[in-house]
């Protein structure tokens, strides 16, 4: 196994280390880890990877610190393509989900049954192997997010595995609820229109 | 090969910060009254920001600096100024004065500062434009840039949003300057490479506007920092789409070998993170790719016109000396929208 550390280097610096250590591995091939301090760097070497066939994965070690491991395989077989690869900082591979909240209730019908759903739908989402990117709140989700919500907790400890909480700030002033918000941020509609577009799946409850 | 300056660190437009970060921070700025005579400020995506004085004149005025991404100070002053410039000829406008920007570190030769700021003012010069002063800072790395005024006629800005579907796309400069840049700062690159790149990025696109004049142009825009396939989703504006020939875009031949030896920009793959999602490529092979989302440094005009005059301005630009091709097309909206094949 051959370390590399491209720590404080700029692209394409970090590549071209890499690519020199590969080079060291020879026709037997091996393992190269890679330290860098961003996350643009890490993307440009999984694409790199990627490209190359070779295995790849990335794991964050601390602020500012990414390691990525190439698997290179031996001589010119390429790695086949099922590879189990876990890249935890992926390029833009993994689905970006958005779960768009738009009311305190789930589906129409009764009022408390729609509540109580939506309460285990919020539940439920952090049960899933695949999280959702974002969970955005909007009219009469904005509720859901605020002080006197059944869902504080689960959003929180969505929230704490990194999914991000946004409210819209219009709502929450339209229903009097600003300075009643106990998880996520506030947002405004520019975000919201981004990141609605920017989804691969939109999950409306 | 003249002394080596050390001063380049990876710069020109791959130093831009991300359009995504940019956004988020700007919607956040307080905003005051509007004012009916800034025609195209903040609130368009546009390339410089216009503000009408009478009914026939109204001010375009830019700026743009960034650190060394050449080795050479003449060089880095004739591009750095080349860019600054570009942003009045992207609104139609003509130069009339620029003031010098500069970041330059107090312990550094000043002969290197001369000899940048002089590719700066030959630049001005050939603009039409009068260099009428600037300021200046101690810092710790060379910076160096234009801001720059300019007039045009209010009724014949060029937006960069308004292509019609049906419309040609024309892009007059050739792709891949970033990765050829990048390339020799590691020792990479090519001089013929080099070469093409530094020629592409001091030619002024003053003659490519002014072949633009005659014609009928919907929409122009300069391809920098955001890359062609970043500049391109900003001229769709969310209501256009449109197919793009990958082989008919001009590029610098060096560049797609760089790219498969995975010279990469880190700006390239921030712009790809930013535009990814509104692109589908078909077959286009991934040197290709990297090309399209290359940040620009003073890249070339991108474009709009009815199809009709397309191959005319086509002809003009080629016989002015511009690399020019047509790219593409504009379509109605649809999904993706913007997609790049093969054919």
């Amino acid at each position: 196994m051959i370390q590399v550390n491209a720590m404080g280097d700029a692209c394409p610096i970090p590549v071209v280390k890499t690519k020199n250590a590969v080079k060291e591995l020879g026709a037997a091939g091996g393992v190269v880890e890679t330290l860098v301090d961003n996350e643009i760097s890490v993307q440009n070497l999984t694409k790199m990877a990627n490209q190359k066939g070779y295995g790849v994965k990335s794991e964050k070690l601390g602020e500012n610190q990414f390691k990525v491991t190439m698997t290179v395989g031996a001589g010119a077989a390429p790695i086949p393509e099922n590879e189990p690869t876990e890249c935890i900082v992926p390029a833009g591979r993994e689905k970006n989900v958005v779960v768009a909240v738009g009311s305190d209730q789930m589906g129409a019908g009764a009022e408390k049954l729609g509540k109580t759903l939506l309460k285990g739908f919020l539940y439920a989402l952090g049960q899933q192997d695949v999280l959702p990117k974002t969970i955005l709140f909007y009219n009469g989700g904005a509720s859901v997010t605020c002080e006197g919500s059944a869902s504080l907790e689960d959003l929180k400890s969505l929230e704490a595995q990194g999914v991000e909480i946004m409210t819209c700030g219009t709502c929450l002033d339209f229903y009097g609820l600003t300075g009643q918000l106990r998880v996520g941020e506030v947002t405004n509609m520019y975000a919201i229109a981004e990141k609605l577009t920017g989804a691969d799946l939109v999950v409306k409850p | 090969m003249e002394e080596k300056i050390v001063f380049c660190k990876g710069g020109g437009c791959t130093a831009k910060l991300g359009a995504g970060i940019l956004q988020r921070v700007l919607d956040r700025l307080p905003r005051g009254p509007l004012d009916r005579d800034l025609l195209v400020g903040f609130d368009s995506k546009d390339d410089a920001a216009v503000y009408r004085v009478t009914d026939d004149i109204a001010i375009v005025q830019t700026l743009d600096f960034f650190p060394p991404m050449v080795d050479d100070p003449y060089t880095f002053g004739r591009i750095a100024a080349a860019n600054a410039l570009s942003d009045v000829y992207a609104m139609g406008g003509e130069v009339k004065t620029a003031l010098n920007i500069v970041c330059f570190p107090e312990k550094m030769d000043l002969n290197v500062l001369g000899e940048i700021m002089r590719g700066g003012s030959e630049k001005v010069i050939e603009a039409g434009g009068t260099l009428a002063g600037g300021h200046s800072i101690a810092d710790s790395d060379v910076k160096y840039g234009l801001s720059v005024t300019g007039i045009v006629h209010p009724d014949r800005i060029y937006h960069n949003n308004g292509g019609r579907a049906g419309d040609k796309l024309i892009l007059t400069k050739p792709l891949g300057v970033g990765i050829v840049c990048t390339a020799a700062r590691v020792g990479e690159a090519s001089r013929e490479a080099l070469d093409a790149a530094v020629a592409s990025m001091t030619t002024l696109n003053k003659y490519a506007a002014a072949c633009c004049r005659r014609y009928d142009v919907h929409a122009c825009t300069d391809v920098t920092g955001f890359s062609f396939l970043g500049h391109l989703h900003e001229m769709m504006d969310g209501r256009l789409s449109c197919h793009i020939h990958a082989p008919s875009v001009p590029v610098i031949p060096q560049a797609l070998e760089y790219a498969d030896e995975f010279l990469l920009t880190a700006a390239a793959q921030r712009n790809r993170n930013h535009t990814g999602p509104f692109v589908r490529f078909d077959g286009v092979p991934f040197a290709m790719e990297e090309v399209l989302f290359d940040p620009q440094t003073s890249g070339g005009l991108l474009v709009a016109l009815g199809a009709a005059e397309a191959e005319d301005l086509l002809a003009e630009l080629r016989s002015a000396g511009a690399a020019a091709a047509v790219v593409g097309e504009i379509l109605e909206r649809q999904e993706p929208e913007i997609l790049v094949t093969t054919d």
